[in-house]
């Protein structure tokens, strides 16, 4: 029991990573059609400038981690405004070429980290009170866990607010449906697309930071590998579902945790499996229109 | 699909397109171009045609001597070419460039953009390697069994991500060979070496194909690989199911109504690409002598994506030549890394300097930014104003008008429709 407690909390914390990337994926997917194979360097960028905050204020409490959180976003949003603003606007309808931009500058970026801060992972330090754990049910789960599981639920909650509640909430909920229209009707919907690109990136960023103390370190490698299992949560969840991602995320997270304790670690091997049923029994993702 | 740069080489398909539907804006205009140009040139695009393919096998037989000349580029190569470092770097420029050939084949002709084609390149060296590490069969044998395990996976991968188009499939195709990489990373008893990789074993190899002091004949073998993979591409884009693989990327739905299968042809586009590249692969291994996990790494991928753009979408020349120009670039770029020169720099300028990956990467941006059709787009853009020019001062006629820029026209409509 407290073995299937602890893999499930782990699941959770780790699905909240996948949903900060794949939140702000399939935003853009449904709003553009724009793959971003630079989503990971905003991440990862995000993560480095947290660390940065840590390094250079020398000091592990809350205040600290709340900052890096902060510039983390900040940095993850601006890399992600400017890229939508130099780079993607130039080839407006243009997918593929602007897919092709992305992935040159998720290229040139990880080298730039690399050169900056080395390929080697640098390691991390929380408030101390990562490091305890939390007795549920007899499972002791480590508390940073929950740090990404509240982080992840309060960007759900914020973003549904905000397409819901707000005007450029709303436009972007239309757009995703017909960008067309809503560009017929007077409305520059390109203020959206670098809405829609600044508040992913910012997830990222967020989710950067919140990677960075659920694995202890930071790497140029870390956006990467984040990336490629926030793809197949995007793909699975439906893209350009917001709800889908969430649901495919912590399915897809609790599924890999599993197998990897009980399936003698095929956690990847069996989310890909996953995504190959998705596909062949339901071709438009879980959430995903049916067009 | 065939032009006059296409046909400067080898066997040409002749010179009118054969993707483009009525439905595609390109279409009539690029109709009529080829109306106006072929009764009075035909006769000089015959000779040019028979220079072009004298210019070819001038150029192959060149590249077959080279191992036995002593000709030096400094700048490109290391060394002289009969050295054995030179043969290396040529051998991976040649590997390289057929790699990108069979990236241009999915892309480039049925519109498939894929992102797990290193799977496949992956499949070919960590099969080969695996089976002449624990199996005691020669060479061809093991090969062949590597071989037919790429033909099973690649119908199995390809049968499945072939259920959606465009984008979804490029993110399916990249999970899955996601899928292969983290496979033989974890290292399943041992069998992959994991990080390390696998050294070649070579009690069963053919003498000639061992060792620094035959690097020549890898080199042979390495050219050879690239003609013919020149000669199967073409001969595929040239069948009835490249015709129709290139119908299906201009207008599925068109192919579909007219009673064609495009899921069939699509399939067998993807299969043929994967068993090229795997034996590619396999010639790869010798090459290296070692198999490294980035031979089946999604940056793999990504760099036979990058040369075939930079090359120009829809050319086969340029993936040959955008092959070989990211090889001898990232080679270079990497000795300049390291250089002296670049150390002395201050950090803002040194730290981008020395990161091949950096300037490969801002690069490509800025050719997918700003030159459309990539380099042979670019440079028959330019042939072509040449040539208005002349033909507006009276000196000079032209026969070809409007090839540079259906080049470019035409790749962007590949990658226009594979969205």
């Amino acid at each position: 029991m407290s073995t299937l407690v602890l893999l499930l909390f782990t699941g959770l914390g780790l699905g909240a990573l996948y949903f900060l990337v794949a939140a702000g994926l399939s935003l853009i997917y449904g709003l553009m059609g724009v793959l971003n194979f630079a989503h990971g360097a905003f991440l990862t960028l995000g993560a480095f400038a947290g660390w940065e905050i840590a390094r250079r204020t020398g000091s592990d409490d809350w205040g600290t981690f709340l900052l890096s959180l902060l510039v983390g976003a900040a940095a993850g949003a601006a890399f992600a405004a400017f890229t939508e603003f130099v780079l993607i606007r130039r080839l407006y309808q243009r997918h593929i070429e602007q897919l092709l931009i992305t992935v040159g500058l998720s290229l040139a970026a990880v080298a730039l980290f690399d050169g900056i801060w080395g390929t080697d992972p640098v390691f991390i330090q929380g408030p101390a009170w990562f490091k305890d754990t939390t007795e549920i049910l007899g499972a002791r789960v480590p508390n940073d866990r929950f740090v990404c599981i509240v982080a992840a639920v309060l960007v759900l909650l914020a973003m549904v607010f905000f397409l819901k509640n707000t005007r450029y909430g709303m436009i972007i909920r239309a757009g995703v449906e017909n960008r067309s229209m809503v560009t017929a009707l007077g409305i520059d919907v390109r203020k959206a697309f670098t809405l829609v690109f600044t508040i992913g990136g910012a997830a990222a960023g967020l989710g950067g930071v919140l990677a960075s103390h659920y694995f202890g370190y930071v790497s140029p490698m870390l956006g990467g590998s984040l990336l490629i299992f926030a793809f197949i949560v995007t793909v699975i969840g439906g893209l350009g579902s917001l709800t889908g991602a969430a649901i495919a995320a912590v399915a897809v997270a609790v599924l890999q945790q599993f197998a990897n304790f009980y399936l003698g670690g095929t956690g990847d091997f069996v989310v890909v499996l996953a995504l190959a049923l998705v596909l062949l029994f339901r071709p438009s993702g879980l959430l995903g229109r049916t067009s | 699909m065939t032009t006059d740069t296409d046909a400067a080489g080898t066997n040409s398909t002749g010179s009118t397109s054969t993707g483009s539907s009525p439905g595609n804006p390109a279409g009539p205009r690029r109709t009529a171009a080829a109306g106006r140009s072929t009764a009075p040139a035909r006769p000089r695009l015959t000779r040019r045609r028979i220079a072009g393919g004298a210019a070819g096998l001038a150029g192959l037989v060149l590249l077959v001597l080279l191992p036995l000349l002593n000709l030096s580029l400094p700048g490109v190569l290391p060394g002289p070419t009969y050295t054995p470092g030179s043969l290396q770097l040529l051998a991976m420029c040649m590997l390289m460039a057929a790699a990108a050939l069979t990236y241009h084949l999915l892309l480039g002709v049925a519109g498939l953009l894929s992102f797990g084609h290193a799977l496949y390149f992956g499949a070919g060296v960590y099969g080969l390697a695996i089976i002449l590490q624990n199996l005691d069969i020669p060479l061809l044998p093991a090969m062949g069994l590597t071989l037919l395990v790429v033909i099973v996976l690649a119908h199995v991968v390809g049968s499945i991500s072939l259920r959606v188009s465009g984008i979804p499939f490029a993110m399916v195709t990249l999970a899955f060979a996601q899928a292969g990489s983290v496979i033989v990373g974890r290292n399943p008893d041992g069998t992959t070496g994991g990080d390390e990789g696998l050294t070649l074993r070579t009690d069963n190899l053919p003498e000639f194909l061992v060792g620094v002091v035959n690097t020549r004949n890898l080199y042979w073998l390495a050219l050879a690989v690239l003609v013919a993979v020149f000669i199967v591409v073409t001969w595929v884009q040239s069948s009835r199911a490249g015709h129709v693989a290139a119908a299906v990327r201009e207008n599925e739905l068109r192919v579909r109504v007219l009673g064609l299968q495009p899921y069939l042809v699509k399939l067998l586009i993807f299969v043929v690409s994967a068993v090229l590249v795997s034996i590619i692969g396999m010639v790869f291994l010798l090459l290296q002598s070692g198999a490294v996990p980035r031979a089946i790494s999604a940056d793999l991928t990504i760099t036979l994506l990058v040369m075939v753009v930079l090359g120009g979408v829809g050319s086969r020349w340029g993936a040959v030549i955008g092959g070989v120009f990211y090889t001898i670039l990232d080679q270079r770029l990497t000795t300049l890394a390291n250089s002296d020169a670049i150390d002395a720099l201050p950090d803002i300028l040194r730290i981008p300097l020395s990161e091949p990956l950096f300037i490969l990467g801002t690069l490509f941006i800025l050719v997918v930014l700003f030159l459309p059709g990539g380099l042979t787009g670019t440079a028959q853009r330019l042939a072509q104003r040449r040539n208005r020019r002349v033909r507006d001062t009276g000196e000079g006629s032209t026969g070809h008008d409007g090839t540079g820029h259906d080049r470019t026209v035409m790749s962007r409509e590949i990658l226009e429709e594979s969205a």
